[in-house]
């Protein structure tokens, strides 16, 4: 796992050796272990390497064939030792044992459809020499991101927003169209940001410049289409399958030349992935958690379970109210945008657990939820669906209690709220967002706390329109239940789970995540499995559940889910606001122009009073800590609690910005 | 009280923006309260007026207007009044159907 970055020259010039150093140097702790820089004519490639595999021979950038191709290659292909012999019964011949290399000769041999053949975690760029044709790809859950630019006649790209922002020409101002859709969804659609100008490859696409024109193009698809049986497969074949899928997935993400340790929630994902790991390893492995000091929100006695049970070796660190604040600011700097929960402060500590216990790899049970079913946004859109086909039924809308065990909020309403939170309509159920249209108009409330000239500039927003051109063609076709699948896979696990919480809060240490459920061959055998075999009546995961019996304890195994949640609002409240006070100051708030600083100030009051806040409440609080983080840190080079750091170049303060508000 | 329920919806729910707030207006149409902000509500009214909201009396009749509320408040003091005269209701308000 790795850092990359490059520019191309689209109309004459010369890559300088002196940019591509800085925008990698802005990214190093994505690959502490080596760098590298190559620049000829109009290309310049630069690498941040942490070496895993082939750690002697797999410098980058790399190049073959008389350095006519060349690369620089975040991520890891996993089947690379198979492709690279059915790579050598062509002909071709390595130098290493890398990846990499891999990567390059079957570019060679396939062209751009070499993606097809990969499975892995990757975002890399090819320099195809002899073509004069840049040619980069993401790989298709979004693991690893990739973000690129224009500015004065040069294509940029890297890993991380903050190395684009390195190059002076690159001007760096919050996108509110980005916003909106994070205060929508959580996360911005592809290839939005949060930064104006700049610009995501969508997980699942490659992108080509050539000849001065761009060209990106998905390459996969989730596509859960209803698939027609096709001949009868028993539901004990299927976990039988489902249970070989899963071992050979996490086989092979165990290659690596250095130790491998994974992630244990609690849960039941991460739990099948280390029992996984730990056959395949067949000795002691090492494990990782995260805990808490409430009890609501803390897993620890599962985690020990799990542990005890697989005979791990673990350790955990406990994130406590005051650690989240005092790490705050440092996370927003790495997630590179908005947030609107704390959730991933208690994993950038994880992190860093695992990079001080000597690790810098680790498998995690990412990816379950959205393929298998596991989400309670699954239940709630079958219960929601099963209540829109008789509306007028007075029982049917009392499964609505089932819903959200975990949030007292919930629990505690009465049926007619419940109903009317959760509404359903004939005509809904035929809609093409179902599924998250209660969740959606929950977290939309958090925008009345915009500032009138936000509002104003995103009068005529629809956040709901990115995705409208984003569906795939048959998706107004499917059932609910296959359209939330799609809503999370595509949107909120590239957009946030693997960035914000994983990709990003890793990195930051230097860690890389390997997640086994997000094999494109679990994911496709997923994407064939009913409905009703993801969720059986209302027990979410059933065929995976089925599939780990015996390989887990049964507590995990049977345990109702428990979503991974960390201290919201009331974490920056809890000793002194100081924090709160400096960040969420009416002076500053005003400044920036985002917010009202009035309406934000009663938020503000609101907690401090100690008394009860909403959903809601807490997204706007966090929402609006994070987003003034985020315009301290890239708009103006300022770090919270008096340090200050160096502004990106090209960094304009929002006021200027302002103008176009 | 009539004020006092005001003040509390608009520092709670509309953070200020008074002119947003019509007596008659229905929280859940406007999105004013959302389902998981109504407890607040809940929490609030009970302590300030000394009442005890049952889960049964958790309904829009009840509390989905600084009116309704208004008229849910007296109804309440009414029967405890009454109750403390020696007449005992389960509970007032609009009872759901």
């Amino acid at each position: 796992m790795c850092g990359i970055a490059g520019s191309l020259h689209l109309y004459g010039g010369s890559a300088g050796q002196e940019q591509l150093r800085r925008m990698i140097e802005t990214i190093r702790y994505r690959g502490p272990d080596d760098i590298g820089t190559y620049s000829q004519g109009p290309i310049g490639l630069a690498h941040a390497r942490l070496s895993i595999i082939d750690l002697a021979g797999g410098h980058q950038p790399m190049s073959i064939t008389q350095d006519s191709l060349w690369i620089t290659f975040n991520g890891e292909i996993f089947n690379y030792i198979e492709l690279r012999d059915e790579l050598i019964a062509k002909g071709h011949r390595f130098t290493s044992s890398s990846d990499t290399e891999v990567l390059l000769h079957l570019y060679q041999e396939e062209g751009e459809r070499c993606v097809e053949r990969l499975n892995g975690q990757w975002a890399f760029a090819i320099w195809d020499a002899p073509r004069r044709k840049l040619f980069l790809s993401r790989d298709r859950f979004g693991i690893r991101p990739l973000y690129y630019t224009q500015a004065d006649g040069e294509f940029l790209f890297a890993s991380e927003v903050k190395a684009l922002l390195a190059c002076p020409q690159v001007a760096c101002a919050i996108d509110l169209h980005g916003l909106d859709q994070i205060f929508t969804f959580w996360v911005t659609v592809p290839p939005r940001t949060a930064f104006q100008n700049i610009s995501q490859l969508p997980p699942g696409h490659s992108m080509v410049i050539e000849e001065g024109h761009v060209r990106i193009a998905p390459y996969w698809t989730l596509d859960l289409a209803p698939r027609v049986a096709n001949g009868h497969t028993t539901d004990t074949q299927l976990t039988e399958e489902l249970l070989e899928l899963l071992h050979d997935a996490t086989r092979i993400r165990l290659r690596s030349d250095v130790p491998v340790g994974a992630y244990l929630s609690g849960g039941i994902d991460s739990t099948v992935i280390a029992a996984l790991a730990k056959r395949n390893v067949g000795e002691r492995i090492r494990t990782f958690s995260v805990t808490f000091d409430a009890s609501e929100l803390d897993e620890s006695r599962f985690q020990h379970e799990a542990s005890s049970f697989l005979g791990t070796s673990h350790h955990n660190v406990r994130c406590r109210h005051e650690d989240i604040v005092r790490i705050f600011s440092e996370v927003i700097w790495h997630t590179e945008q908005p947030i609107l929960r704390s959730a991933p402060a208690p994993l950038y500590l994880l992190s860093k657990l695992v990079r001080d216990s000597g690790f810098k790899v680790v498998l995690s049970g990412e990816g379950a939820d959205e393929l298998f079913g596991g989400y309670d946004i699954f239940k709630e859109t079958k219960i929601r669906q099963f209540w829109g086909r008789r509306p007028d039924s007075s029982w049917r809308p009392l499964l609505l209690k089932r819903l959200y065990p975990y949030l007292p909020g919930i629990q505690r309403q009465s049926l007619e709220y419940l109903k009317h939170f959760f509404h359903v309509t004939r005509e809904e159920l035929n809609g093409l967002f179902f599924s998250h249209l209660p969740r959606w108009e929950v977290t939309k409330k958090a925008k009345q706390f915009f500032s009138v000239s936000a509002r104003t500039e995103l009068a005529t927003a629809d956040a709901v329109t990115a995705l409208l051109r984003d569906l795939p063609t048959s998706y107004a076709t499917w059932p609910p239940f296959a359209k939330a699948e799609f809503l999370e896979s595509r949107y909120l696990l590239p957009g946030y789970i693997l960035s914000s919480q994983g990709d990003r809060v890793a990195m930051a240490h230097g860690v890389e995540g390997r997640y086994p459920f997000l094999d494109h061959r679990v994911a496709a055998f997923a994407a064939r499995l009913p409905a009703r075999l993801k969720m059986k009546v209302l027990d979410q995961k059933h065929l995976l559940k089925m599939a780990v019996k015996g390989l887990i304890p049964e507590s995990i195994r049977t345990r109702s889910k428990q979503p991974y949640r960390a201290p919201d609002g009331v974490s920056f409240f809890r000793n002194n606001d100081e924090y709160v006070q400096d960040l969420l100051s009416p002076i500053r708030i005003k400044r920036d122009g985002v917010f009202d600083h009035r309406a934000t100030e009663a938020l503000v009051k609101k907690f401090r009073s100690g008394n009860e806040t909403s959903v809601k409440d807490n997204m706007a609080l966090t929402g609006i800590l994070s987003t003034t983080v985020f315009l301290d840190r890239f708009m103006r080079g300022v770090g919270v609690g008096g340090s200050t750091a160096s502004p990106p170049s090209g960094a304009q303060l929002l006021s200027q910005s302002e103008s176009r508000l | 009280m009539l004020q006092t329920i005001r003040k509390f919806v608009i520092d709670n729910y509309l953070f200020g923006e008074e002119d947003k707030l019509g007596n008659e207006d229905s929280f859940m149409e406007t999105g004013i309260i959302d389902s998981t902000g109504i407890l607040e509500l809940v929490r609030f009214l009970e302590s300030t007026y000394g009442i005890k909201v049952t889960d049964e009396e958790l309904i829009p009749d009840n509390l989905d207007s600084v009116n309704k509320i208004v008229s849910f408040i007296h109804a309440k003091q009414s029967v405890s009044t009454q109750t403390d005269g020696g007449i005992s209701f389960q509970s007032a308000g609009r009872l759901p159907i």
